[in-house]
């Protein structure tokens, strides 16, 4: 279905966030590393909700709390220190994080605040172990030009990452996160919602993330740059998508947003016309374990195995409703079965629309709709979990098909890598945010912002002549190297290896972007371990043909450099008089085909000998020798 | 002037706002010639510069802004004053124990003004209760504020009065008392109450908080809880002290009162027993004892109080290069007892050796306690240790220097005969002489280092 995104009346607004690769943390001194080993400590925290200005306490947090949720933080030296386990104050905000702020921000033609106070913002899910995010805004009120638009940039601010969560523990109240992340320097860039269609979304993503990687200390990786979309339609609501990681995701995660809303709408609409009420969708949970004695669906008996219950509940005059696709693969059912998960802590739901199925017989259906007093035209959802959480998964399952009457409601969802997006949780309401008090303002002098925009980096148009010009390459290879998360590291290259450039540029961008496509963990090589390599090649202790095998070995052994890829690969490069006397050898063994093919004999003799060389020797070196050894060979006959 | 008074606002910023006729709470523009920032007028640290002033803009997020003469503030409307609701205090459920807390100020009795962000040591302790009401199920708990001060400004006198209200609330029937206390001179305190309070019929406990309470995050609410479970089931009747024992929520501590103390600056379990284990646990809401050796709880037992304490008395830490005189001249004005913090196993230097003659001769009481805080003090082994006690000097056996201190000013509170005065000095009042140096005692153990 082509949607008319003008008529539609779309409206998107972005947030980026983009981990900077600053020496040392923004609130301690540690560096800004993941590690991969087993933790070296492990220690269990509570998050207790407090009380708003007013007396309120967030009920999304307290329900969490309730029901006794544990977080396990993990950590080891190397990575953090008693800042991130929230058992020191932090230490005085990272000049050298607020001067890329500065510099991305002058990029966007912001005006730099005069004073930045660090602010603490509620976040009570376990991923910051005080129980909120340091944030403060470093300069506002900018734009950036995309294309032939203006597009009004509202903020920079800078801010500390949040803890990585590793997992939950089987009894699914201990969330397992990872402290190593906890403090790496964000920028976050938001734009006004002045966004019109999904592909300008990402266009507008992809010029915000080329000025942000211009600053130079943006951190390059899966996970180092997070795209929110605030996406709005008139009639739906207005949604935030959290943690877009693909930049070509963009696109899709917004059409499919609007398809969702959209599809809402209409099944509003139809509800509405078969007259059903809010009062008629009611908690009336039915213990129907009974019906499911004899079943032959595994993940029921599973659970009645464990002495868990199964329950239902009957949505009146939903028959049909919950089968209808909003996204793709994505059911109204869907929508149920993630509140179900988050409220309930429950693996998913069973409704009668996708019946008989999973082993559910068409018996047990019409003994569960009897159970329920359930007709043809009417929904049932049932799940088969502990006592507890079955009945708060219904309870949200009940709510959502309440909340599919008025509208689409409004809510936090995260995107999944096919570009459809889940519940994630309630929207926050007016975001808390109070005063750091740990850390004392700091001045943004007039002195500082003038030395930061007499040094930006060159605008892209600029720097896209200069590679053309500098390093011969065309148009489309400038393009592709400037665009590139490995820009910086292509110049640097070039220089200190004397390799050339088109080589570098080549690999870079295509080579790597096919690497990656084929699945290798292209982000594992260090901007170290890439610069080796091509010094290795500059040097002539490696053929060029052999980077992309090196490389790729790197990406798969951690810790290990260059002369460890050579020695596992047998790469080392053989030595000129090795070289001369295979090419002798050759020849001998093909003497009476070198007779017969004259001239045309170099290129066969050239495929054997590189084939017993190839990665260990240059082939324009083999290529010199042969024809030399052949001349011999000639003005001997 | 009122707005100079609680704006902290001076010099040029002050004059800027009071001549633009904005007060803070005020919704303000400010506009120079590059930019325009709209926000609430909030207050600012009066430590902080007068070049600036601080907007709370709509995101949420508050910015300074320099004040230059060319600078235009206008008011465009007045604030709203968050009215703050209390929660609704817990019921009451009859045949829980009777507790009381006392709040005397500190972290765990604080709370954020989210207008200023600054922590304010104003929470009472109904709004304690208020906001942990799991204590509802523990105990029937009422409160009262004894004094709402930062722990360092805590004197004798404060001991003393705290004391007193503490006997109070035992006589009325209370059986466990909770002192909600600022950590960093609560061992102090808690030293304080174990030689002023005989006899106790019931558990005293003493708790604070290393996280204000403010942050999801703070330890305030679950020592709290720990505390009252100490309070009202311990089978103890003692001081005592409760706070986290780990990085985690999991297990919290309760130390003698004579023999616990702060030794890190900033984390949850700065507080350690020294030359001792802790006396309980509490976990998962269980109170478990970890030694027999303690006073039992006992409500037929009749408290004995001793709140005096002697304010004419001194710590003299040594350190190589202490100039002598400081002896003399505490001794001049007039002081009755003086604690040296030795070296080692209680050590001074002998170019102390006659001043501490010279008090020992003018009846100033001076005992010896080692800056090792972990260990025995053994005058014996060298030459400078047996020459000290030929001199008068009290080696004060494995109390560490803060107990010594608070034990040499209760003594001296309680007699003013330095013979008598040595006596009870050397006599065990409230478990802070232990016969026995155990191993295990020593700070935190090697594997401890994970956090559970």
């Amino acid at each position: 279905m082509e949607i008319d995104y003008a008529k539609a009346g779309l409206k998107v607004g972005l947030e980026i966030h983009q981990q900077l690769n600053t020496q040392e943390k923004l609130f301690c001194r540690c560096p800004p590393e993941l590690f991969k080993e087993e933790p070296e400590i492990t220690f269990l925290r509570r998050l207790r909700p407090t009380q708003s200005e007013l007396g309120q306490v967030d009920p999304a947090a307290f329900f969490e709390f309730q029901k006794g949720i544990k977080v396990m933080y993990e950590a080891n030296s190397a990575t953090s220190c008693l800042v991130e386990m929230d058992e020191e104050p932090p230490h005085p905000l990272n000049m050298e994080a607020v001067e890329v702020v500065l510099t991305a921000a002058l990029m966007m033609n912001m005006q730099p605040i005069d004073e930045v106070h660090v602010m603490r913002k509620t976040v009570i899910d376990g991923s910051n172990t005080t129980g909120f995010q340091r944030t403060c805004i470093i300069a506002s009120n900018g734009w950036i030009k995309v294309g032939a638009k203006v597009i009004p940039m509202q903020a920079a601010s800078l801010e500390e990452d949040a803890a990585r969560k590793t997992g939950i523990e089987d009894d699914g109240k201990t969330i397992r996160y990872r402290i190593d992340r906890l403090g790496i320097p964000l920028i976050e860039v938001a734009t006004a919602p002045v966004i019109y269609s999904p592909m300008e979304a990402q266009e507008v993503a992809f010029a915000i993330g080329r000025i942000l990687r211009d600053t130079g200390k943006a951190m390059r990786g899966l996970g180092t740059i997070r795209q929110d979309l605030n996406v709005s339609l008139p009639h739906g609501a207005l949604i935030e998508i959290k943690g877009v990681q693909e930049l070509e995701l963009i696109s899709k995660v917004v059409e499919y947003e609007v398809q969702r809303q959209l599809g809402l709408i209409q099944v509003k609409e139809e509800l509405q016309e078969k007259g059903v009420k809010t009062e008629e969708l009611k908690e009336d949970f039915v213990d129907v374990s009974d019906v499911f004695k004899q079943t032959k669906c595994k993940v029921i008996r599973k659970a009645l195995g464990k002495g868990q219950k199964v329950l239902a509940v009957k949505l009146q005059k939903f028959g049909g409703v919950l089968k209808r696709e909003i996204m793709p693969g994505f059911r109204v059912g869907t929508e149920l079965s993630d509140r179900a998960k988050f409220w309930g802590r429950v693996g998913g739901i069973f409704h009668t629309d996708e019946m008989p199925a999973y082993g559910v017989t068409a018996k047990e259906v019409e003994a569960l709709r009897k159970a329920t007093d359930a007709r043809e035209e009417d929904a049932v959802v049932f799940v088969a979990n502990t006592a507890e959480n079955v009945q708060d998964a219904l309870k949200a399952v009940v709510e959502r098909a309440q909340e599919a009457l008025d509208c689409v409601p409004a809510e936090t969802r995260t995107a999944k890598d096919d570009g459809t997006t889940h519940y994630m949780r309630p929207r926050p309401g007016a975001a808390r945010m109070y005063p750091e008090t740990d850390i004392p303002p700091s001045e943004i002098s007039r002195a500082l912002v003038e030395k930061i925009r007499s040094n930006l980096p060159e605008p892209a148009e600029k720097k896209l002549k200069r590679l053309m010009n500098a390093y011969g390459l065309n148009d489309k290879l400038a393009t592709q190297i400037s665009d590139s998360e490995y820009g910086g590291l292509f110049e640097v290259i070039v220089k200190e290896s004397g390799v050339a450039a088109t080589i570098v540029a080549v690999f870079l961008t295509e080579t790597v972007k096919s690497l990656r496509r084929d699945g290798v963990s292209v982000d594992e090589v260090t901007d170290a371990q890439i610069m080796e390599i091509f010094r290795g090649v500059g040097s002539g202790d490696l053929t060029k043909e052999a980077i992309a095998d090196v490389f790729v070995w790197l990406s798969e052994n951690d810790g290990k450099n260059l002369q460890d890829a050579v020695d596992a690969l047998g790469l080392k490069m053989i030595s000129k008089a090795e070289l001369a006397l295979l090419v002798d050898k050759v020849v001998a063994e093909n003497k009476e085909a070198v007779c017969q093919m004259g001239q045309k004999a170099f290129g066969m003799l050239m495929g054997v000998v590189m084939k017993e060389v190839r990665g260990k020797a240059d082939p324009s070196v083999v290529s010199a020798l042969l024809r030399e050894r052949l001349k011999q060979f000639w003005s001997y006959l | 002037m009122s707005q100079e008074a609680n704006s902290g606002y001076k010099d040029e910023a002050l004059s800027a706002i009071t001549k633009a006729g904005c007060q803070v709470g005020d919704v303000i523009r400010v506009t120079s010639k590059e930019k325009t920032y709209e926000g609430i007028l909030i207050p600012r640290s009066e430590t902080a510069d007068s070049a600036h002033i601080v907007l709370k803009l709509k995101s949420g997020y508050n910015v300074g802004v320099h004040i230059t003469p060319e600078i235009k503030i206008e008011k465009i409307g007045r604030g709203t004053k968050p009215s703050f609701a209390s929660p609704p205090l817990p019921e009451q459920k009859p045949g829980l124990p009777k507790a009381v807390i006392l709040s005397t100020g500190g972290t765990i009795a604080s709370r954020v003004d989210y207008r200023t962000g600054a922590v304010r040591s104003a929470l009472s302790a109904s709004d304690l209760y208020g906001v942990v009401p799991e204590l509802s199920d523990i105990a029937r708990v009422e409160t009262e504020i004894v004094f709402s001060i930062y722990s360092e400004n805590l004197t004798q006198k404060h001991w003393t009065q705290l004391a007193q209200t503490v006997a109070e609330h035992i006589k009325k029937g209370s059986e466990g008392v909770v002192i909600a206390h600022g950590t960093d001179t609560m061992a102090y305190t808690a030293a304080a109450l174990s030689f002023a309070l005989q006899s106790l019929p019931v558990p005293v406990i003493l708790v604070g908080a290393q996280r204000s309470s403010d942050r999801p995050s703070s330890d305030a609410a679950t020592n709290l809880i720990a505390a009252v479970q100490a309070a009202t089931r311990g089978p103890f009747a003692e001081v005592g002290l409760a706070m986290h024992e780990t990085l985690s929520d999991t297990v919290i501590a309760v130390c003698r009162g004579t023999k616990v103390r702060k030794c890190h600056t900033s984390r949850r379990d700065t507080f350690k027993p020294v030359n001792a284990t802790p006396l309980a646990r509490v976990e998962n809401n269980e109170v478990t004892m970890l030694t027999d050796d303690y006073q039992k709880r006992d409500a037929a037992k009749n408290l004995v109080l001793k709140p005096e304490f002697s304010e004419a008395v001194a710590l003299v830490k040594f350190h190589p290069g202490l100039d002598p005189t400081v002896i003399d001249w505490h001794v001049e004005r007039g002081c009755k007892g003086i604690l040296l913090e030795g070296s080692g196993l209680g050590h001074v230097s002998k170019f102390c050796f006659d001043s501490i003659s010279n008090a020992v001769t003018n009846g100033v009481v001076v005992a010896l306690a080692s800056q090792c805080i972990w260990g025995r003090v053994n005058m014996n082994v060298y030459d400078t240790g047996r020459d000290l006690l030929v001199r008068g000097v009290i080696p004060l056996e494995d109390m560490f220097p803060e107990t010594a201190l608070v034990k040499l000013m209760w003594v001296l509170g309680q007699t003013s005969d330095p013979e008598k005065a040595k006596k009870l000095l050397k006599t065990n009042v409230a478990g802070e002489f232990s016969p026995r140096t155990l191993p295990q005692e020593l700070g935190a153990k090697g594997d401890e280092l994970n956090g559970n």
